[in-house]
């Protein structure tokens, strides 16, 4: 994929029919390699970013640890710990709360349903949201198995390249 | 007439004199042995002639569209016919699917469960399986969804060998059970699921037999629309047994044999590439959920009680590409119609798989063998109980299976190809089943709409959600005309068909948003109607990466609405609802009842009565105070939010002066509104541990409500792994039960 159109992809400038082209098309495989190519340049970090994990959030060899951190620099921990342990939590488990954001009777009963809205402490974007039954165990939505993944791709990690 | 093998006490009909069960066995062991179909090595024709090969696809799967198309004319149901609530499917001697046609093909493996059961039953032996045979199989403990999906299957002979099955479903309009409609809500067990036909022998020598036709067409209550719609199945199978034979003419039986084999092969390495092309290995997990409100309304007392369907997911890719998906700690089944049997799940992951990994391979149960799964025995979603009811176990099923889009979005974003991220999709349920009768006739007129098959999409990673136009059982979802229900549909017909309103799920990219309708019963002498969909109590799925999950449904309407005087003066009537406002009750008159949940138990309904119902939208991705401010103003032109969610979900201000119909982006003001919501996130917000010490709280002190806590118990009482996960989590003793 070309450079400029994956810049657009990523700011989400594509128009239906640029989009329908790539959907329709076999996946360009150098495609990681464009995507990370972007963000690690527009993040700007002197570590490596072994990968995006979801929006905001990137995995970063840091030394010898793997942390999970925010763009606005907010560092989670370990890739391997659930990034939500270091979130700031805010939830929605009455009625008022539900109301805020839904319309009369378009949300869960409470009691049945709580959101839970995970921040980053640095900048408080969103960073994901859980529809769970209040005492539900907290979502480690994923461990990705990074060196798995760089063995699959045939690429050296970041790290031992003196990236 | 030569009695052909097959027949009772006849030779074998399978391959090389084996029989169908010896071949299935076969398959199995090599598959079990070697990781590869039939212990396939080489792509041999494929290698050999590439071209050949292709266009030999293309020939079938040609041959199975066009089946569909030209059959689907028989019927006489709009479900079938206009919409297309029907595909068919070439499969192997074993029921493995070779290729297939378009449509609701979330049932081509259904289809292929039952073959194997008919295989594995030895129906080679009793009771025979001959040229011009029709088999028929709607039994939910056979691989069926739900009795409402009936399949046709007839058997494809080249001499004295059955060389495949040619198989068709159509969803009916009505299927008999203790209530009128084809997705009752009130069975308890098997024996309220209505008619039942367990691979039965229903024609001989290439026609359906008459005391068949005359048995189903009473024990349904649309009797012309099932009789036209088993033709349609029987017709399109034998579209495609022709299809078949002309092929094997063409290209000769050894060609066929092979090719049927290495295609299936091939889908299951197209599924293992795709799984190294667009995921990543690691560890993925979800969980979803459906709640009944049922302690006061369900009609059987067995059923009186609060609910919770629990649908962890977990997926594992291993290194070498292994995909595993567990749903280990799934609840238990119960006295209510949303059990699911093994097979429908199955289904399930192969109607999503083909549309978010495989949609441009090779599409057939190659892909379905090349996963592995753990639906837990006993569990709702691998009931076992042939007695239970499984009428409609798509209340748990469609939003059991968004965990599986929100497992892979995720590898999908990791990978950089986030056109196909997908946060989920909307529950394809809310509009009317039932029947009535009219008042001048007495004639019958069901209420089987199939407009569900157009709900909202989750949104990707680039772009907002599809609108109003998606079903995950069916790719090519339709909405239908307003006017083609009404046929249907008679004493019911619509006041008006809307946007919904704040049913998108919020994101940066917002979810496809849902859509309303309002109906009036007119000319009726009475009518009995309910609404199938389990939201409200609970959310059906959260979006992604902050993405959140779209508006529930509710019910509401009017009795002895004042619409017809109303229309008679020329007076305004509702096009719709908004929850936060009494316009419904203005605009409706008559006794308005409104309730949060969306299930609705069958209710009587007479003349002037007005039922409004709502269409769900999908989830959302990404954080909604990142949505470019112009972009959710256009939503509210749209009609999509209100100016109350714009502002207090997208932190977006608008003003519109007054008599002007179109809003306008207030910059300054926006910006002020979204610093604060990030001053609130910041204000009201705990840290992790403080969180999880209050939850913690909630269940130690027994403070979790019924419902839930009997959710957990359940959950703990089938798996004990999870109940272990559930109490090291919350740091419980051992032995701890909420």
């Amino acid at each position: 994929m070309d450079r400029r159109v994956a810049e657009d992809l990523i700011d989400g400038q594509l128009s239906w029919p640029q989009l329908k082209e790539i959907l329709f098309h076999p996946k360009d495989p150098e495609r990681f390699q464009v995507v990370m190519d972007i963000l690690r340049e527009r993040l700007g970090w002197k570590e490596p970013v072994l990968l995006p994990l979801a929006e905001h959030l990137y995995v970063v060899q840091k030394g010898s640890e793997r942390v999970v951190r925010c763009d606005c620099g907010f560092e989670f921990g370990d890739c391997r710990e659930n990034w939500k342990t270091k979130a700031r939590v805010f939830v929605r488990n009455d009625e008022s709360l539900l109301l805020e954001i839904y319309p009369q009777m378009m949300h869960s009963d409470p009691e049945w349903m709580e959101l839970r809205e995970f921040y980053c402490p640095g900048c408080f974007a969103l960073l994901e949201v859980e529809a769970v039954p209040p005492g539900y165990p907290v979502l480690f939505d994923f461990e990705p198995d990074i060196d798995g993944f760089y063995e699959w791709l045939g690429l050296p990690l970041p790290s031992s390249a003196g990236d | 007439m030569t009695v052909a093998k097959g027949g009772v006490g006849g030779a074998p009909i399978g391959w090389d004199g084996k029989t169908l069960l010896e071949m299935l066995e076969e398959s199995e062991r090599l598959f079990q042995e070697k990781g590869r179909y039939l212990g396939i090595d080489q792509l041999e024709l494929k290698e050999e002639d590439h071209f050949r090969y292709e266009r030999a696809f293309a020939k079938l799967r040609g041959a199975l569209v066009a089946a569909r198309e030209t059959a689907l004319h028989i019927s006489a149901s709009p479900i079938v016919r206009n919409i297309g609530e029907l595909c068919f499917a070439l499969y192997t001697p074993e029921g493995d699917s070779i290729v297939v046609s378009t449509g609701i093909i979330v049932h081509v493996h259904t289809m292929s469960e039952a073959i194997k059961w008919m295989v594995r039953n030895n129906y080679e032996r009793d009771p025979g399986i001959r040229p011009g045979d029709i088999f028929t199989n709607n039994d939910p403990a056979v691989g069926n969804v739900h009795t409402t999906d009936v399949h046709t299957m007839v058997p494809i002979f080249w001499e004295d060998e059955l060389v495949g099955w040619a198989s068709g479903v159509t969803h009916q309009v009505d299927i008999g059970a203790h209530i009128p409609g084809h997705d009752p809500v009130t069975p308890t067990s098997r024996f309220e699921d209505g008619f039942h036909l367990t691979c039965e022998r229903i024609g001989e020598d290439e026609h359906i037999r008459q005391d068949h036709r005359l048995r189903s067409q009473r024990a349904v209550r649309s009797p012309l629309y099932w009789d036209l719609d088993e033709k349609c199945r029987a017709a399109g199978a034998y579209l495609i047994r022709d299809a078949a034979l002309r092929f094997i003419a063409e290209e000769g039986i050894d060609y066929y044999k092979r090719f049927t084999r290495e295609v299936v092969e091939e889908g299951r390495r197209i599924f293992m590439a795709r799984v190294r092309e667009r995921l990543l290995p690691g560890r993925y997990r979800a969980a979803s959920f459906a709640g009944i409100p049922w302690k006061e309304e369900a009609w059987q007392p067995k059923a009186r009680r609060d609910f919770i369907c629990h649908a962890p997911m977990e997926i594992v890719i291993g290194r070498d590409g292994d995909f595993f998906l567990t749903m280990e700690g799934a609840s238990a089944p119960g006295y209510h119609a949303f059990n699911c049997a093994e097979g429908p799940m199955q289904g399930a992951i192969w109607v999503l798989l083909s549309q978010m990994l495989v949609y441009d391979g090779k599409v057939n149960d190659g892909s379905y063998l090349a996963l592995r799964h753990y639906f837990p025995p006993g569990s709702w979603c691998n009931a076992q109980d042939p007695q239970l009811s499984y009428s409609t176990p798509w209340a748990f099923l469609i939003p059991a299976f968004t965990g599986l889009t929100r497992c892979l979005s995720r590898a999908l974003f990791a990978r950089g190809y986030w056109e196909e991220v997908v946060s989920g999709y909307g529950f394809t349920g809310d509009a009317i089943q039932g029947g009535g009768y009219l008042a001048f006739n007495g004639e019958y007129w069901p209420a089987a709409n199939f407009e569900i098959s157009a709900v909202g999409l989750g949104a990707s990673a680039v772009r907002d959600g599809l609108d109003w136009g998606y079903a995950m059982w069916n790719p090519e979802s339709d909405q239908g005309d307003a006017e083609l229900w009404e046929l249907l549909e008679i004493g019911i017909p619509y006041l008006a068909r809307r946007v919904k309103a704040d049913t998108a799920g919020y994101g940066k990219y917002r979810g496809g948003s849902g859509w309303e309708a309002v109906r009036l019963l007119v000319g009726n002498r009475d009518a009995e109607l309910y609404i199938g969909r389990a939201d409200g109590p609970t959310f059906m799925g959260p979006g992604v990466f902050g993405g959140y999950p779209q508006a529930t449904s509710y019910r509401l309407w009017s009795r002895g609405s004042e619409i017809m005087d109303r229309a008679a003066k020329g007076q305004p009537y509702p096009l719709g609802d908004d929850p936060d406002t009494d316009e419904f009750e203005e605009l409706a008159g008559g006794e308005v009842m409104r309730r949060p949940a969306a299930m609705m138990m069958p209710e009587m309904f007479q003349d002037r009565d007005v039922l409004h119902y709502v269409l769900s939208g999908g989830p959302g991705c990404g954080d909604p105070l990142e949505r470019p401010a112009q972009r959710v103003v256009d939503d509210m032109n749209g009609g999509i939010f209100s100016e109350r969610i714009a502002e207090d979900v997208f932190g977006v201000v608008a003003s519109r002066d007054e008599g002007q119909e179109r809003w306008t982006l207030d910059e300054e003001a926006a910006d002020a509104r979204r610093q604060e919501i990030r001053r609130l996130r910041a204000e009201r917000s705990l840290p992790y541990e403080e969180f999880w010490q209050r939850e913690r709280q909630l269940i130690e002190e027994g403070q979790l409500g019924e419902p839930v806590r009997g959710m957990f118990r359940e959950s703990m009482g089938l798996s004990e792994a999870w109940a272990q996960e559930f109490r090291a989590f919350w740091k419980l003793p051992e032995g701890f039960e909420p």
